[in-house]
């Protein structure tokens, strides 16, 4: 069992499921690139227009009297048992996926578009976001990804942007209402060129101005949101973004403005630096920045192309332990490890689990998303939540697994003779698993 | 059950006789001192102007439209500090603490950044640098260290925030935890780490905080129904510091501060988060009660919010705003501050409360006075790019 299948597996993947490191052992980098061609997997979900009616629902039930905001831990809160379906099913399909790299690229982007329901319009939206906004385009163009992940309601929602009117729109001169900088700010210093990457508060503004205008559409006496472009509310003008002139065009200005934002340095660099850290090193080797944010200029912000040199990179390959998995990683090779006797780990439970462990599904404490370095994971307390995570785990799965099989299709590659050793004299099976649970090796990718 | 002493007594046994293989494990009570220094972060933006309201002003109400607070006296009004500034409504517990002489008010402070970025403030709040640093230290860990190492730093987070990290090893510990995986497992998982040492130090720092727990029983405690969102991470670390054993200086946040829209004056969303952390601090304070008079708590935020309104009844990321410092070992009440003024000359970029006080200089203050670490090494060693930055005299009852 090769070490570079070990990388290929945990580093672009999700951990290895039962056999999944003998059928990487052959070509790792040509498996992962025939990864890269999968696409979104169908789903019985809800869409977007489907999510927002959801929440309409809720709103209809608190107009009834039949539930109030206190209630929303309920049940039979639509919105709250949505939002369970969408991390059971997102758990799901990253344990059985065949292609955890197109996943971990979805986890990726989803966290650096982050929305989170730390604010409550976002509860019954975040899942249908990363289904809908993010999946589709991670490896197709950052421009497309930007524009789908920008002007989602549920980025319009998370970010303020909905309620931002023109002061000189219709709307504005109308009523007494303004501009809200927020979304404007984070597309600028999160989304694209990053801090330090070239812009200032005129900037900030300038964007505020543009996307202006993108809001909820009314409908008549519909509990239901719907969200759309207001020409009413558009700032009227020209504006000046990053030194370029966008011509007053409605909502076509945002479409201009982000092309510009997608084609900039700063923002090949500020991206390049993001993936390298996520997929090489905590410090990202300046090199290997270059070398990706070159790749992204190249070829227009292709993220496949982007992707497929990351995966090119030796440093890639060098460290099979440079990085932490984060919880969700974590938690979800357990359950590949276990081949998806996972039963003890979804629903209420999962969720419960996953914010004890600091990450709660689509919940990211800010804008900026989750952490991406090993220290932010690391911590004693988070550490011995990990360890009882696995013990858990263990306890509920063990009787029925062979400690030595489930050794070999794990961690076996880079463990030391010793620790394999003293793994297998366990004192029993259910400490073992949970001693191969806790070990750097599986904690770490 | 065998409790701390005993139990760190037997390995520590087991270590003189050399039967334990295992690297000595992370102690608290090495401490010479015990005084208690409680640093909390109040992420996204504290609005400063709302928490605090400049109620003498006379451009307050007109500038800040209808997030103004009313004066003091007036219906949902004010608490009074002094003749120029008031507390929010909703931090009644504070302002028994004013009464008490255990609160005094920052304001108009800042750190030195000015580029409105809540990551990048954070940043600086936390590594006490000029600006956003990579170095990934923070300026409690760098005091740590001037005060003796490991041992003697919490924090109330799944793993340490930048101001507490860096080479001096902290413990955490979150509100909640659980039974837990049994010792013996726990001891062969270590031996799983004897090549990574960074897994051994978390490993071990978090079986003596359990240790600690267990002893005070605080998992069952926190559990209690019905107190507020806050309230339960508040009551916790109370329990751990005034733990003679427990750590010297520890961390806390709270978020939610980011309040760009419908942000309220007197009630709404603000009012109710500084409701939630003015009652989560009057549990602190009296769960301390027995170290109180020993302690010091310095509640501040990245950045203040823009003075006027933005479009959508909020305020948008500002530069100045204020802090709260609270404790026993408080000489008495007082607000802290050069006020600038708010008429729209005044203002930083013709929007915000303008920056006339370092926060620095009121965190190395208290470092020196409170924590009692010599001035020259808070100037070379923790707050090292901070010029001549001037202490405050008085802070701290002597």
């Amino acid at each position: 069992m090769s070490r570079e299948a070990f990388i290929a597996a945990n580093r672009f993947g999700l951990g290895p499921r039962p056999g999944e490191l003998s059928a990487l052992s052959g070509d790792p980098r040509g498996a992962l690139f025939e990864q890269l061609k999968s696409g979104p997997v169908p789903t019985d979900l809800p869409g977007t227009a489907g999510a927002l009616d959801v929440a309409g629902s809720r709103k209809a039930m608190m107009a009834e009297g039949k539930m109030d905001a206190n209630d929303d831990g309920r049940p039979d809160n639509p919105v709250r048992e949505l939002y369970l379906r969408e991390v059971t099913a997102r758990f799901d399909r990253c344990v059985a996926s065949a292609a955890p790299l197109h996943d971990r690229l979805v986890l990726f982007w989803s966290n650096h578009f982050t929305v989170s329901v730390a604010r409550s319009g976002v509860v019954p939206l975040a899942g249908v976001f990363e289904r809908e906004a993010i999946a589709p385009h991670v490896t197709g163009r950052f421009e497309d990804l930007l524009t789908a992940a920008t002007l989602h309601p549920a980025m319009l929602t998370y970010l303020d942007q909905y309620r931002s009117v023109g002061p000189n729109s219709k709307v504005g001169q109308r009523k007494d209402a303004g501009l809200n900088e927020n979304l404007g700010r984070e597309v600028l210093e999160l989304h694209t060129l990053g801090v330090g990457g070239g812009y200032g508060q005129g900037d900030v503004i300038a964007l505020a101005r543009i996307l202006t205008g993108w809001s909820v559409v009314t409908g008549g006496g519909d509990t239901s949101k719907r969200f759309g472009f207001d020409p009413n509310r558009h700032e009227p003008g020209d504006k000046t973004l990053v030194g370029t002139r966008i011509r007053e065009g409605g909502e076509q200005e945002t479409r201009d403005a982000l092309a510009i934002l997608a084609r900039h340095p700063s923002t090949a660099k500020h991206l390049a630096t993001k993936l390298v850290r996520h997929f090489v090193a905590d410090d990202p080797p300046a090199a290997a920045v270059e070398a990706i944010a070159a790749v992204y200029l190249k070829t227009d912000g292709d993220l496949g192309a982007v992707t497929r040199a990351v995966i090119g990179l030796d440093a890639a390959w060098a460290d099979p332990l440079a990085k932490m998995k984060t919880p969700w990683e974590l938690t979800v090779a357990m359950a590949r490890a276990l081949g998806g006797e996972a039963a003890a780990i979804d629903g209420p439970l999962l969720f419960r689990r996953l914010r004890g462990l600091g990450q709660a599904p689509f919940g990211a404490p800010s804008p900026a998303g989750w952490p991406d370095r090993s220290t932010d994971w690391l911590g004693p307390d988070a550490l011995m939540r990990r360890i009882d995570l696995g013990a858990d785990i263990a306890n509920k799965a063990g009787a029925r697994l062979d400690l030595a099989a489930l050794l070999d299709g794990t961690i076996a590659p880079v463990l030391t003779p010793a620790k394999t050793q003293f793994i297998k004299g366990a004192g029993d099976r259910a400490s073992g698993i949970a001693m191969i649970f806790a070990s750097p090796e599986f904690q770490q990718r | 059950m065998i409790s701390a002493l005993n139990r760190r007594g037997l390995l520590q046994g087991l270590l003189g006789a050399g039967l334990l293989a295992s690297v000595p494990r992370f102690a608290y009570a090495k401490t010479p001192d015990d005084r208690r220094f409680i640093f909390i972060i109040l992420r996204g933006g504290m609005d400063g102007l709302a928490a605090v309201p400049p109620v003498g002003d006379k451009d307050y109400v007109a500038l800040r439209g209808p997030l103004a607070i009313a004066a003091p006296g007036q219906a949902d009004g004010a608490l009074p500090l002094d003749d120029r500034f008031g507390l929010h409504p909703a931090l009644a517990p504070l302002h028994a603490l004013w009464h008490a002489g255990q609160l005094q008010v920052v304001h108009a402070a800042s750190t030195p950044y000015r580029d409105r970025s809540h990551f990048d403030a954070q940043n600086v709040l936390e590594t006490g640098g000029r600006g956003p640093s990579g170095a990934g230290v923070g300026w409690l860990n760098r005091a740590l260290g001037l005060m003796g190492g490991s041992g003697l730093g919490l924090a109330v987070n799944e793993a340490a925030p930048l101001v507490m990290s860096g080479p001096t090893q902290v413990a955490t510990w979150v509100s909640g935890s659980g039974a837990g995986p049994s010792d013996y497992l726990l001891d062969a998982i270590d031996r799983l780490y004897a090549d990574s040492p960074a897994f051994h130090a978390a490993l071990a720092t978090a079986r003596d905080t359990e240790q600690l727990l267990a002893d005070a029983d605080t998992n069952a405690m926190t559990r209690q129904r019905g107190l507020g969102r806050l309230t339960p991470s508040f009551k916790g670390l109370a329990s751990l510091m005034r733990d003679d054993r427990g750590p010297r200086i520890a961390t806390l946040e709270v978020t939610g501060w980011d309040t760009h829209s419908a942000q309220g004056a007197a009630t709404g969303r603000l009012a109710v988060l500084l409701g939630q952390f003015a009652d989560a601090l009057a549990a602190l304070r009296k769960d301390l009660d027995p170290v109180w008079s020993k302690t010091i708590v310095v509640a501040a935020t990245e950045f203040g919010r823009t003075a006027a309104p933005n479009g959508t009844g909020g305020t948008d990321h500002g530069t100045a705003g204020a802090a709260f410092l609270l404790g026993g070992a408080l000489e008495g009440r007082r607000v802290i501050t050069d006020w600038p003024g708010l008429s729209r000359d005044r203002l930083y970029e013709g929007r915000d409360l303008a920056p006339t006080t370092d926060l620095r200089s009121i965190f190395a203050s208290v470092l020196r006075d409170h924590v009692g670490l010599p001035e020259a090494d808070i100037r070379s060693r923790v707050f090292v790019d901070a010029g001549q930055m001037p202490f405050v005299a008085d802070l701290v009852r002597v």
